[in-house]
């Protein structure tokens, strides 16, 4: 086992919607979907936004496409309407999510 | 076979005003039927430009509309190829005018121009009858004053100007996708409750609706997913065929480059549930779609389908809101990140000390923002190599602009009272727009379409 950040096997892009943001996660090898399934779980991404106040995380899961759609609910500080982050989009969050490590069989 | 090509020329307002020139001349090239689409209408952009119209009852359209629109009028009208466009934001009236003026400077006055008008629905949000998205449930907006609301409208009334022989449409707030379903149903003849063909129509729009963010754009990371001249990245082409084809494309020539990677990211962009992602004409579900690389720079996409359409259009509220109060200022070489905190710290008591009624975030650029939360746990948690050139970010929401104001100019005071070595002040205050999601029946919000020569238009 080596444990590597998904940016080292997958890419992202985060869009918004009002408070909530999307994030796509998708390997860039489809033989890694299904470790991504299995450790790239809703919690996992929750706890990488709890600092922000993010309340819930959703993943959808796409099979055909070899890809991951992950919903984070709250995460914004209330998006473009009421946050002081210079990015209340939120668009730079999809290179967090690529912070996130993942074990890969040796 | 039956193939019409959709080019797409703006993906937002801001974008590449040179990237429609390469997509028109690809169209021209190609012979067959086509279309051009411009999306330029964010939910921000529409509130600033009521505010614009508000002081200047000519304006209140997309300020690069005749920029855009100069270079490709000529040729788009020799060889009938329709451009369509959100445009006209808060003023579609003031941006046919625009349109006739720069057809009639180009001497073109037989040019058509459709306009759509209907989708302002300020006093029915202003009379409180317009009941509020769920997504925007808690959200209370009593101490500010309505700017305007607009409903997203569907393709419908588009389709409309295209069969009056429009040659520019110029429509208000459109849904996204709707730019480019309009095209496509009215060259196949779609029926508005086939909601397989107008699924295809809706991933076309938004596939092609952010520009190059399908052909290269927001995608390219330097060793990792590489894109060929990302100084020249050409927006995309979409090539749709009676048969329910599509392939996403771009210029010959051009820059960027469309694949796998690059149709995924932009499929799923903005997307919630990938069963449902809503439009006015079709809920669109693309959980059973494939993609298919069918070329260089040629993606197919399969496996689309499409649900009735709901009752109702999501209407965006804009409203004028409180005052962002920004200050900046730089530290940088041998112990920047203990007086870049220590600065932090400083900026924070001074809020205090003055009794300024604000909300404030301090960012450490170079060690942590963008990510941060505004406590700042990441800054104040953050072990690791010293940073040496560290940017302060002073944000602060007020109620007032002379709280913004002076909170702001705290960070210029600390050219003098600040920690050593601090240098490079900048501030400014900006007025806030908030906005709110509403819902309307869409039997209540009628359009208008109206096609006129140019000539007829300026007279």
């Amino acid at each position: 086992m080596r444990e590597v950040p998904l940016h080292a096997i997958a890419h992202s892009r985060a869009g918004d919607k009002g408070n909530r943001l999307n994030m796509s996660l998708i390997p860039y090898d489809p033989a890694h979907y299904e470790l991504i399934a299995a450790q790239v779980t809703e919690a996992r991404v929750l706890d990488l936004f709890r600092h922000r106040g993010a309340t819930g995380c959703t993943r959808y899961d796409l099979p055909n496409l070899h890809a991951f759609n992950f919903v984070v609910d709250e995460v914004l500080e209330g998006g473009v309407n009421g946050s002081l982050n210079l990015d209340g989009h939120g668009k730079t969050h999809s290179f967090r999510l690529l912070e996130l490590t993942i074990r890969l069989p040796a | 076979m039956n193939t019409f090509h959709l080019g797409n020329g703006a993906g937002f307002s801001g974008d590449r005003v040179d990237a429609p020139i390469p997509v028109l001349r690809s169209l021209i090239a190609r012979g067959g039927p086509a279309a051009m689409f411009f999306e330029t209408l964010g939910e921000r952009t529409v509130a600033l430009a009521h505010l614009e119209k508000r002081a200047n009852p000519t304006r209140g359209y997309e300020p690069m509309l005749e920029r855009l629109l100069d270079p490709i009028l000529v040729d788009a009208h020799a060889h009938r190829i329709p451009l369509l466009g959100n445009w006209g934001a808060a003023n579609p009236p003031a941006a046919a005018l625009a349109v006739a003026r720069l057809a009639l400077a180009k001497g073109l006055p037989d040019l058509r121009i459709g306009l759509v008008e209907g989708d302002e629905v300020t006093p029915a949000v202003a009379g409180g009858q317009l009941p509020v998205h769920e997504a925007d449930a808690g959200l209370d907006m009593g101490a500010w004053s309505l700017i305007a609301a607009n409903a997203y409208i569907g393709a419908e009334p588009l389709v409309e100007a295209l069969a009056q022989g429009a040659d520019v449409v110029v429509a208000g707030r459109t849904s996204d996708p709707a730019l480019a379903i309009a095209p496509l149903a009215h060259h196949f003849g779609w029926r508005f409750d086939d909601w397989e063909r107008l699924a295809l129509g809706a991933a076309t729009g938004h596939l092609l609706e952010c520009g190059s963010q399908v052909t290269g754009g927001v995608f390219w990371d330097p060793g990792f997913k590489d894109i060929p001249d990302p100084a020249n990245i050409g927006f995309p082409i979409a090539e749709v065929t009676e048969a329910g084809g599509l392939v996403i494309t771009k210029p010959e020539g051009t820059g960027g480059i469309v694949d796998l990677r690059t149709v995924k990211e932009q499929l799923l962009y903005e997307l919630h549930d990938p069963a449902h992602y809503i439009t006015p004409d079709v809920v669109l579900d693309i959980t059973q779609c494939r993609l298919e690389q069918v070329g260089r720079d040629r993606v197919a996409v399969h496996g689309l389908r499409g649900a009735p359409r709901p009752d109702t259009l999501k209407v965006t509220a804009s409203f004028e809101g409180s005052w962002l109060g920004e200050g900046e200022v730089s530290v940088a070489g041998p112990n920047a990140l203990a007086r870049a905190r220590a600065t932090a710290d400083v900026l924070l008591r001074r809020m205090k000390l003055r009794g300024l009624d604000v909300r404030a975030r301090v960012d450490l650029i170079g060690v942590a923002s963008v990510h941060d939360d505004d406590g700042g746990s990441l800054w104040r948690g953050y072990v690791g190599p010293e940073p040496q050139d560290i940017r302060i970010r002073l944000a602060v929401e007020a109620r007032t602009r002379d709280d913004a104001d002076q909170a702001s100019r705290e960070v210029l005071a600390l050219l003098c009272c600040g920690t050593a070595g601090t240098g490079g002040a900048r501030w400014r205050v900006t007025p806030r727009i908030l906005t709110r999601s509403h819902l309307v029946l869409r039997e209540r919000v009628p359009t208008r379409v109206t096609t006129r020569t140019a000539k007829e238009i300026a007279a």
